[in-house]
């Protein structure tokens, strides 16, 4: 009877880390809509509800009435299993997430590893789904993914490894407190370059804007999802976005001290708060919108080049420095 | 309740992985091992070993078999070739296989299994990953130096092998891209915008 209980409780818990999720999900491309048509200085959505905020359910209401046209070839299994695979590993890594100090799912001691392992499944909702659709341009799409994907996860993991040395954990709560202190010990401090690295080698994770020749529609009309219509692809766009979000808490928790106040010591607005958390994720995400609104899409090869010739040498040196900074006692931040 | 989860795992892994070595599909039995890999970590977590859990998926399926994938979508997998000589292969093939469970016999013999009590279950505060860390640096550290040092010379050889330098390739260099100034590519030209036309 206990352990009934102990399973309910566990769900509950669940779906208060994820119904918040999934509502972010819905307004972050209206979110995305009205700030690049303010960009581009037009109005964006505006006719559903006042100023456009009904949009998203307009959007879930068409897509869920429309066919999912399976084509002839397609094999039938993995063609709907891909979209599944792609939500399930962006809503599975919320399980560590910590969002002040004992407001954490699963307080796991490799919280990081995982968040990292299972990010990383998701590359194979986009490789099934180019390779069951039967179609040239979708299978184009996701050897462009998985490619870039691979790539990009070295960069990225070195990133992270700078995070792990600076604060001996790859617990996400024991690596927010070790940036305790003001705003000069948190991690973006001394791992400047490691954070902006970091964001921008989770852009081309998510397949973002510039980095989405994924999708390349002047080249390969949609990339891997060219074949997918309805809920499926609404599904699949989901996944991008809750993956979005998951990026930038990330980077929000390991970089930017997570729930701590920038203002530690002052009363009130010094105080640790998730307050502090939704703003820095919410910067993160109006990063990835202005990237969209301001760069044109990369050539492949340059992606290429700049992941495995840019990034990958600058994170080692910079790896380097840092272990240097620790093991001698240079490190100003509470290690 | 770990029973029935571990029963529910292991359940999976047995039929993904008579399924790697059963379906038709290349590709489909690549998927059934990153199955066979994903459910071994979660059982890998039930025995408490999670940091070597998760690292079994970060490593084997988040980007070996992303590759093996790659390939095997890549390459058109004509099933009737490979038919072609079962007979002639099949003796060798089953001598292979004798001597390999053979030796897992030898390494996993009845003393692996039952007659051991249950290591107990570690206090919350135990960290397995910092655990495995001090040991990997300080008692193994020279295996573990002389393991990562093996690794780097495959990868090394591995792009020696493969690397080909092509006659003639039309390559951009991009320092010099980046190094371009106005005066080189744009010339600005004083055209005058009214001109008196000679009349005939």
């Amino acid at each position: 009877m206990s352990e009934l209980i102990v399973v309910i409780w566990t769900v509950i818990k669940i779906l208060a880390v994820e119904l918040p999720l999934l509502a972010a999900v819905a307004w972050l491309p209206y979110a995305e809509r009205k700030i690049i048509g303010y960009m581009q200085i037009r109005i964006g959505p505006n006719r559903t509800g006042p100023r456009g905020w009904l949009q998203p359910i307009a959007d879930a209401m068409k897509l869920m009435f429309k066919e999912i046209t399976i084509p002839a070839q397609a094999n039938k299994f993995l063609f709907l299993l891909a979209p599944l695979i792609g939500i399930d590993a962006a809503l599975a890594a919320w399980a560590v997430i910590p969002f002040s100090d004992t407001l954490v799912l699963s307080n796991t001691n490799v919280g990081l590893l995982y968040v990292l392992a299972i990010s990383s499944m998701g590359v194979y909702s986009i490789i099934i789904a180019g390779w069951a659709s039967n179609s040239k341009y979708a299978l184009l799409g996701a050897m462009r993914s998985a490619a870039q994907m691979v790539s990009y996860e070295i960069a990225m993991g070195f990133a992270l490894v700078g995070v792990v040395i600076g604060a001996h954990s790859l617990n996400l709560g024991v690596i927010v407190n070790a940036q305790k202190g003001g705003i000069l010990d948190w991690f973006c401090v001394p791992m400047f370059p490691l954070m902006v690295i970091y964001f921008i080698s989770a852009v081309a994770e998510t397949n973002r804007a510039p980095f989405d020749v994924t999708e390349g529609e002047s080249e390969i009309v949609a990339g891997f999802h060219v074949e997918y219509s309805g809920m499926a692809f609404a599904v699949f766009f989901l996944a991008e976005y809750a993956n979005m979000i998951l990026v930038s808490m990330l980077a929000s928790l390991l970089f930017l001290g997570g729930w701590l106040s920038p203002f530690e010591g002052i009363p009130v607005i010094g105080e640790p708060s998730i307050f502090w958390l939704l703003l820095k994720v919410s910067f993160f995400l109006l990063l990835y919108l202005w990237f969209r609104a301001t760069f044109p899409r990369y050539r492949y090869d340059q992606i290429m080049r700049l992941g495995w010739k840019v990034f990958i040498p600058i994170t080692i040196v910079w790896l380097l420095l840092i272990a240097l900074m620790v093991v001698e006692g240079w490190a100003w931040w509470k290690v | 309740m770990e029973t029935f989860v571990f029963y529910v795992f292991s359940t999976i892994l047995m039929v993904a992985a008579v399924a790697v070595i059963t379906v038709r599909n290349a590709v489909q039995a690549a998927l059934s091992l990153v199955l066979v890999f994903f459910t071994s970590a979660a059982l890998w977590v039930l025995l408490e070993a999670e940091f070597l859990a998760v690292t079994l998926v970060v490593v084997y399926v988040g980007a070996v078999m992303v590759l093996f994938l790659f390939v095997v979508m890549m390459i058109d997998t004509n099933t009737a070739i490979l038919r072609e000589g079962f007979t002639k292969y099949l003796p060798i093939g089953l001598l292979v296989a004798v001597v390999m469970a053979a030796e897992m016999l030898m390494v996993v013999g009845s003393q692996s299994f039952g007659g051991h009590a249950l290591p107990l279950p570690h206090p919350a505060s135990y960290d397995n990953t910092a655990e495995l860390g001090a040991v990997l640096y300080t008692t193994y550290v020279y295996p573990f130096e002389i393991a990562s040092v093996i690794l780097l010379v495959a990868i090394v050889a591995a792009i020696s092998l493969t690397l080909r330098r092509r006659q003639g390739i039309k390559r951009q260099d991009p320092a010099q891209q980046v190094a371009v100034r106005r005066e080189d590519r744009v010339r600005l030209v004083q055209v005058p915008t009214v001109r008196d036309i000679p009349l005939p």
